[in-house]
């Protein structure tokens, strides 16, 4: 399932300058640690994760968030060559920091969840089915250097 | 991942806010399922899955009757829920990747219609009992 244009433009029109959108939407990354407590071991540095308040108030946690949504976005505005954009991000997180490519996929799916949440309406299953496609394409790219 | 206490009346606190609405949630889960991941309607080609359908819309029902059961069951899940266990694994023989689908896509009917509750840790425990739902439903496989 390749995002075509129709996603990208749906996409893109969501997501476009993310100093726009609200905090829920910004630090969504922060939702996956809480949803899925696992991932908190790439973070052991990060301080205080003893509670969902605890990760959600987290300054560590929440650049490392908006970072993430940054290269999101940025990924996004190469929709056409994903792969390609997310090359060395690949590489990066295959050889140094080791993450199961499983959790692109979960976070892929949180990021939905928010989206929802934010947007509400707007959100309806044309929408939503246009951005599974698109953080889809991210994970799988996302995945793509792996060895 | 066991349920806590806290987990528990969290999600039967969400539910009876619901009330009679858990057939509407759940038929637009479904429809979600459907457009979002295509590969889902092979189990339904018998169907009128076109959006609105009074089909899905009965089907939405029997997924909310099914989960409203789960939520007044949560300490035996296993038991609760194996009846329909046996139906979907030796009948319609549903591989359970699907029954994550759906879940994922009534959390974001949820989180869609009920933003003032769905706090990180109300998509955590939310998460966590639907888990605990698709491990009971998928235990006939052995």
């Amino acid at each position: 399932m390749d995002a075509g244009q129709v996603e990208k433009a749906q996409s893109l029109e969501l997501l476009t300058g993310t100093d726009s959108l609200c905090p829920s939407v910004l630090f969504s990354p922060l939702r996956l640690l809480v949803v899925y407590p696992w991932t908190q071991r790439f973070f052991q540095s990060f301080g205080d994760l003893s509670s969902a308040d605890a990760i959600m108030g987290n300054s560590k946690v929440k650049a490392h968030g908006k970072k993430v949504l940054n290269s999101f976005s940025d990924g996004l505005k190469n929709i056409d060559d994903l792969k390609g954009a997310f090359a060395k991000l690949s590489e990066l997180h295959c050889d140094k920091l080791h993450v199961d490519p499983e959790n692109f996929r979960l976070l892929g799916n949180v990021l939905v969840c928010v989206l929802a949440h934010h947007f509400g309406h707007e959100f309806n299953p044309q929408v939503q089915a246009a951005f599974q496609k698109v953080v889809a394409g991210v994970a799988s790219a996302l995945a793509h250097r792996y060895h | 991942m066991v349920l806590s206490a806290a987990e528990r009346a969290a999600v039967r606190a969400l539910w009876t806010k619901l009330g009679s609405n858990v057939g509407v949630y759940a038929t637009e889960a479904l429809e979600r399922t459907f457009l979002a991941f295509p590969t889902t309607k092979t189990y339904f080609p018998h169907f009128d899955l076109t959006p609105g359908s009074a089909q899905v819309k009965a089907h939405g029902q029997k997924v909310a009757d099914a989960l409203t059961r789960a939520v007044a069951h949560l300490d035996d899940l296993p038991t609760a829920l194996w009846a329909l266990s046996d139906l979907h694994v030796r009948q319609l023989r549903v591989d359970p990747v699907n029954f994550k689908l759906l879940g994922h896509c009534l959390l974001v009917t949820l989180a869609r219609h009920y933003p003032g509750d769905f706090s990180p840790a109300m998509h955590a425990s939310l998460e966590k009992f639907l888990s605990h739902v698709i491990l009971a439903l998928a235990i006939s496989y052995g």
